[in-house]
C-alpha cells in the first residue's frame, strides 16, 4: 500500500513538471491559433474558442518581413550547411585518429578547445574579410562560415564514433590494396551510419537555430533567413501577439520535425561523446 | 634506402595533410585569423597604433561593463560583466539541480521517454524564438506568469517583467532555466544508466538508505557527466546572445546588457570596432578559461 502510495507520487510530479515545462508552447500555439478577440482575458480562458490560421498566413506572407521566404532561405543555407561540414569533417577525424602525424594529438586538442570561442570573437575581421570577398549578402559565405565552425564539434564527435570501429577490417581492405580514400568513403563512411546521422541531426539544427552570424553577414531583407526575421515581427512598443508566435511556431517547426524523426540520434549525438 | 624511407613518410604525411586540409584551411581563415585579428584590433586604436591595454582599462571601467555602485541593493543595470556573473551563479545550480532532480524523477515515473522530449523541447527551439517565449510568458497582458502572480495577490509581480530593470534580468534567467534544464537533464539520464545495479543492491545490503544511496553512489558515478554539463552550461550563460535580442535588446536601459550583445552594439551599431574587439577578447578570455579547465580535467582522470 505504502509502494503504491509513493509510486503514485512520482507520477504525479513528473507529470506536473511535464505540464508545467509545456505550458509555455501550448501558450505560443493558442496566441497563434486564435483570434485575438478571444485572447483579451488571456490565452488560457477557453469559454470560447476558435480556431484559424490568419495568423499563420500573415506571418507567412508579412510585408516586411514574410516567413515563409526566410524558411525557404533557412532551408538553401542549412542543408549545404549540414552536408559539407560532416564530410569534410569526417575526413579530417578520420586522419586525426589513424594518420600518423607529428603534433597530431595536440592539433585535434587545440581544435576541440575553439568550441569554446563566441562567435563575436571573430565578427568584425570576419565580416570585413568576406566583404573583401564579396561574399557579404552571399549564401555561400554564411554556408563556409557555419561549415568552419561546426567542424570543431563533428570533428570531435566523429572521431570518437570512428574509434568504436574495428580497426581490422580496415586493414583487410588496406592488404587487398584497396587506397586509405577508398577505405574511408567505401567502407569507413558506411559503417558509420547512424553517427553521421547524429552529427547530421544536430548540424541542421545548430545551423537552422544560428542567428548570429546571419545577422552579421546576411543584410539584403529579401535574402534574411527565418530567425533574423522574428525579431522585425516584435514592434518596439506593440506587439501583434497573433503574428509573432505564428511566425515562431513556423521558424521551430524545421528543428522540432527535425527532432522528432531522429530522435534517437539526436540524443545520442549529444551525450554521444560525453559518455565512453 | 633512407631516401626510401623519406618518401614513405612524405607519402604518410600527404595523406594525413589530403585528409585535413580542407577543415584546417575553413578552421583557420574563419576561426583561427579571424580571432588573432580581433586580438590585435583590442591592443590598438583607430590608427593602428599599439595602446597596450589601454582599450582594456576604458572598457572594464565603462558602466556600460560593470557599475558596481548600482550593484546589490541597487536595481540594474549592473555592467555586462556582472549579469553574466548573475546569470551564471543563478542559472547554473538551478540547471544543474533540477536536471539531476528530474532524470532521477523521471527514471521512476511512467511515460518518461515522452516527459523527457518535452522538457528538451526547449533545447530543440532557437534561442531566438526563446526570447519570444519568455517576453510572452512575462507580459502584463498576455502572460500567464504575471496573470498567476497577480492572482495569488503579488500585483507588484504582475507587470510586464522585460518592462522594467528590476525584473527584466530575473526574467531572462528563469526563461533561459526552462529553455535549458532539457540539456543537463538528458545527460544525467544518461549518465544514470551506465551505473551498475549491484553498486545499490551491495549498498541496501549494508543497510543504506535511498537517500545516502544516492549521496554516496549516484552523485560520485555522475561526476564526470557533471563536469560536462558545468563546462558546457558555463560556456552558454557566457555566450548568451539571441534570448536577450529578441526579448529585451539589451533594456530596459542596459539592465539586461551581455557581454557578447555588447559586442555586437559597439561593432555594428556604434561602429566602435576597437572598443567591441576588447570586449570579445575580454569573452573569450572566460570562455577559454572555461575550455581549458574542461579539457584538463577530462583528460587527466584516465
Amino acid at each position: 500500500m505504502r509502494r503504491w502510495g509513493r509510486e503514485l507520487a512520482v507520477n504525479a510530479l513528473a507529470w506536473g513538471v511535464g505540464l508545467i515545462w509545456i505550458i509555455p508552447f501550448i501558450g505560443i500555439l493558442m496566441s497563434a491559433l486564435r483570434p485575438q478577440s478571444e485572447l483579451i482575458h488571456g490565452w488560457w480562458q477557453f469559454s470560447s474558442f476558435t480556431i484559424s490560421l490568419d495568423n499563420f498566413l500573415k506571418a507567412w506572407n508579412h510585408p516586411t518581413a514574410p516567413i515563409g521566404q526566410g524558411i525557404r532561405n533557412s532551408l538553401v543555407v542549412v542543408i549545404p550547411a549540414t552536408v559539407l561540414p560532416i564530410f569534410i569533417g569526417a575526413m579530417a577525424a578520420y586522419a586525426l585518429l589513424r594518420f600518423p602525424f607529428p603534433l597530431r594529438d595536440p592539433l585535434f586538442l587545440t581544435i576541440v578547445l575553439l568550441m569554446a570561442i563566441p562567435q563575436q570573437m571573430v565578427a568584425v575581421p570576419l565580416f570585413r574579410f568576406l566583404r573583401d570577398l564579396g561574399l557579404i549578402n552571399n549564401y555561400l559565405g554564411l554556408i563556409l562560415v557555419h561549415t568552419a565552425w561546426a567542424l570543431p564539434w563533428v570533428i570531435l564527435f566523429l572521431r570518437n564514433y570512428f574509434s568504436t570501429l574495428p580497426p581490422e577490417i580496415e586493414e583487410a581492405a588496406s592488404l587487398d590494396g584497396a587506397s586509405r580514400f577508398q577505405i574511408f568513403t567505401r567502407i569507413v563512411l558506411p559503417l558509420s551510419l547512424p553517427g553521421l546521422a547524429s552529427a547530421a541531426a544536430l548540424q541542421l539544427t545548430w545551423a537552422w537555430n544560428d542567428f548570429f552570424m546571419a545577422l552579421i553577414l546576411i543584410y539584403d531583407p529579401d535574402m534574411l533567413v527565418a530567425t533574423q526575421r522574428i525579431p522585425l515581427l516584435r514592434g518596439q512598443y506593440h506587439i501583434d501577439w497573433g503574428v509573432l508566435t505564428a511566425a515562431s511556431i513556423l521558424t521551430m517547426s524545421v528543428p522540432i520535425l527535425v527532432f522528432a524523426l531522429l530522435q534517437r540520434y539526436y540524443i545520442r549525438g549529444l551525450i554521444g561523446w560525453t559518455l565512453k | 634506402m633512407r631516401a626510401w624511407r623519406w618518401w614513405k613518410r612524405i607519402g604518410r604525411w600527404g595523406s594525413f595533410l589530403g585528409f585535413t586540409a580542407p577543415a584546417l584551411l575553413l578552421i583557420l581563415f574563419f576561426i583561427i585569423l579571424p580571432a588573432l585579428q580581433t586580438i590585435a584590433l583590442s591592443f590598438t586604436d583607430r590608427q593602428g597604433a599599439f595602446v597596450g591595454l589601454r582599450n582594456f582599462v576604458q572598457v572594464l571601467s565603462d558602466p556600460d561593463t560593470f557599475n558596481l555602485p548600482g550593484f546589490p541593493p541597487g536595481p540594474p543595470p549592473w555592467g555586462s560583466i556582472v549579469h553574466n556573473a548573475v546569470w551564471i551563479l543563478l542559472h547554473l545550480p538551478l540547471t544543474v539541480g533540477l536536471g539531476l532532480i528530474l532524470a532521477v524523477l523521471l527514471d521512476r515515473a511512467r511515460g518518461a521517454t515522452f516527459l523527457k522530449s518535452i522538457i528538451f523541447l526547449g533545447m530543440v527551439t532557437p534561442m531566438i524564438v526563446g526570447g519570444v517565449i519568455i517576453r510572452f510568458l512575462f507580459d502584463e497582458n498576455a502572460g500567464i506568469v504575471t496573470a498567476i502572480l497577480r492572482a495569488v495577490g503579488l500585483t507588484e509581480l504582475g507587470r510586464s517583467w522585460t518592462a522594467y530593470p528590476e525584473t527584466a534580468l530575473p526574467a531572462l534567467i528563469l526563461g533561459s532555466v526552462w529553455l535549458w534544464v532539457g540539456f543537463s537533464m538528458i545527460l544525467y539520464s544518461a549518465g544514470l544508466a551506465t551505473i551498475p545495479r549491484d553498486y545499490y543492491e551491495a549498498a541496501a545490503v549494508d543497510g543504506a538508505g535511498p537517500l545516502q544511496q544516492f549521496w554516496y553512489i549516484t552523485i560520485p558515478s555522475l561526476r564526470p557527466v557533471t563536469m560536462v554539463i558545468v563546462a558546457m552550461t558555463v560556456l552558454w550563460e557566457l555566450k548568451i546572445f539571441d534570448i536577450v535580442y529578441t526579448a529585451t535588446l539589451g533594456g530596459p536601459g542596459g539592465a539586461t546588457m551581455v557581454l557578447a550583445l555588447q559586442m555586437y552594439f559597439y561593432a555594428f551599431r556604434a561602429l566602435e570596432f576597437h572598443r567591441a574587439a576588447t570586449v570579445a577578447t575580454l569573452l573569450t578570455l572566460f570562455t577559454l578559461i572555461v575550455g581549458l579547465w574542461f579539457v584538463r580535467t577530462t583528460r587527466s582522470p584516465e
